[in-house]
């Protein structure tokens, strides 16, 4: 039993919600935030009379957006679908190098060691360069339109679909494999039927989680010129249509807030 | 599992004819013949309105070995454009990650239903869903024909980015709170801002800097790529040397990005499984 504490003690006692040391801790950080944030502020290199001035200019711009124009309801709606399709196309597109380079990255599946670095440099490597950089190659390679849209968002989707692909792999039941071996199964019959039926949930639903990303993303292809309705978001921006501009976001907003509450629905389906 | 049908004939021995079956992933014969066929179908029609010139992609494959061997190898000599890229895209990526943090908690408090009467919290949800909406590239043209080029536009554009994902996940980590704290704190005659304080706080620091951690770390990413459409950071960098196919150029740039990520994404990674 510990000793009720005197009153003597307890008037003593004041309660705090940290220990010194907690307290030097939580300062030490707060030092560390300020000083790299004015590092931040001081070596930027912004305009201060266009940042007082920016709610004003938002303001305007907002304003001129105002009422949304959707007279070119049936060209946005052209580009969307187009963009829906290089969002589609291209996640069926990078199933065929995922699904190759996760079985050779997964360490229990791989057929060398080696083999698992050269996977993983490649996971690596497509995951590294954003959607938007693997478009400007692309368009630089086979000049602009959908199909540089295609594999750029194609090349971007390897790496997420392939890592999370390879670590399902990794994460399998053994047993399963063991108990295929164990009845003379061929390489062939123990991916089939021991590692296949394993982690095909898992292989939907990050297919579905990737496509409804890869909408996203597509949104933005057109600005350096690969397809879909960023072309025309650009259009409208240079042409200062900033009503139309309008009409483009709210379409964009509706599509991306569809595919997400799709990809949920689908999602929960494939996994339970 | 194929039960034994009555009709079906058993064996001679008597058994019935029981044969396995491997089980399907998609257990309605509809819809495990109609998903592969109607995906043929929309294969080839989706292709077919692409409307590609498969001529001029045909000339892309010796374009492309042009544009690789002027490439190789990289170009690391103007390092003080690079260097002044990359410090530009950090600090834009610091200073829109604390902004977004900042915000993204009235904002969290705002969308979580425990918090907010019932109905008002559509008004914090409504400012997120539009935040996470729209990619990072595309809230940057906007901001930067409402505030000009730099990377003042940059900040903002991240700040966006970040509130929307913070304040979603932030969100969900307040509905998830345990009430017996915040009770409790009432209970003491505490007012709004104390059991906030005290209750709700305490439970959500430890997401809140995980979080913060991931966050930076994809703000990071993003800068890169906000800069080609003129949000500052190396981002225009990149986009001016593919611009003047300065090839050698953009390829050193390219390496160094992805080598800032790993490494990036490493700390990140350490630190996060640090704190759980």
């Amino acid at each position: 039993m510990i000793r009720d504490p005197s009153l003597q003690e307890l008037k003593r006692y004041n309660w705090r919600r940290f220990t010194p040391a907690q307290r030097i801790g939580r300062y030490v950080a707060y030092l560390v935030t300020v000083i790299a944030l004015v590092w931040t502020i001081r070596g930027l290199d912004i305009y201060w009379p266009w940042v007082w001035d920016s709610p004003a200019q938002m303001a305007d711009l907002f304003g001129r957006m105002y009422p949304p124009d959707f007279t070119n309801m049936r060209e946005i709606l052209r580009v969307l679908m187009e963009t829906i399709n290089i969002a589609t196309l291209a996640t069926l597109m990078s199933l065929f190098f995922a699904i190759p380079t996760a079985y050779i990255a997964a360490r229990n599946t791989s057929p060398h060691p080696a083999l698992v670095w050269l996977g993983r440099f490649i996971l690596v490597s497509s995951r590294s360069v954003n959607t938007i950089i693997w478009a400007l190659l692309f368009v630089a390679i086979f000049g602009p339109g959908a199909l540089a849209g295609v594999l750029a968002v194609a090349f971007r989707s390897v790496g997420f679909i392939g890592k999370l692909m390879a670590e399902a792999v990794e994460e399998i039941d053994p047993a399963q494999v063991e108990a295929m071996k164990a009845t003379g199964a061929g390489p062939g019959k123990v991916l089939m039927y021991g590692i296949v039926p394993q982690v095909m949930p898992a292989f939907f639903a990050v297919t579905i989680l990737r496509w409804d990303i890869n909408i996203r993303e597509s949104t933005v292809l057109g600005l350096v010129g690969a397809g879909g309705i960023g072309l025309i978001l650009q259009g409208s921006i240079d042409m200062f249509a900033w009503r139309q501009v309008a009409a483009i976001l709210i379409a964009i907003m509706v599509v991306v807030v569809l595919a997400e509450i799709v990809s949920a629905w689908l999602r929960g389906k494939v996994l339970d | 599992m194929q039960a034994q049908a009555p009709g079906s004939a058993g064996t001679a021995s008597g058994r019935p004819d029981y044969r396995w079956k491997r089980p399907q992933f998609f257990t309605n014969p509809f819809v495990r013949w109609g998903v592969p066929i109607a995906g043929l179908a929309y294969l080839v029609w989706a292709t077919s309105t692409l409307s590609i010139n498969w001529n001029r992609v045909a000339a892309g494959i010796p374009r492309a070995g042009r544009i690789f061997s002027n490439a190789w190898p990289p170009d690391f000599s103007r390092s003080n454009l690079i260097i002044s890229g990359f410090t530009e895209s950090i600090q834009i990526a610091l200073l829109a990650t604390a902004l977004g943090l900042l915000i993204s908690v009235p904002i969290a408090l705002l969308a979580a239903k425990n918090i907010m009467p019932r109905g008002l919290h559509w008004f914090g949800r409504g400012i997120i869903i539009v935040a996470r909406s729209f990619h990072p590239v595309i809230v940057a043209i906007i901001f930067v024909k409402a505030v000009g080029l730099g990377p003042f536009a940059g900040v903002l554009t991240l700040t966006v980015y970040s509130l929307g994902f913070v304040g979603k996940l932030l969100a969900e980590a307040i509905e998830e709170i345990d009430e017996g704290q915040v009770e409790a704190m009432r209970a003491t005659g505490a007012g709004f801002i104390k059991v906030l304080a005290y209750a709700v706080f305490p439970q959500i620091l430890p997401r809140q800097v995980g979080l913060s951690i991931y966050q930076l770390d994809s703000n990071l990413r993003a800068s890169a790529v906000v800069g080609v459409v003129g949000a500052g950071g190396i981002g225009g960098t990149l986009m001016n040397s593919f611009r003047r196919f300065d090839y050698d150029f953009a390829l050193a740039i390219l390496l160094l990005i992805i080598a800032i990520i790993l490494v990036s994404e490493a700390i990140s990674g350490r630190l996060r499984s640090g704190l759980s």
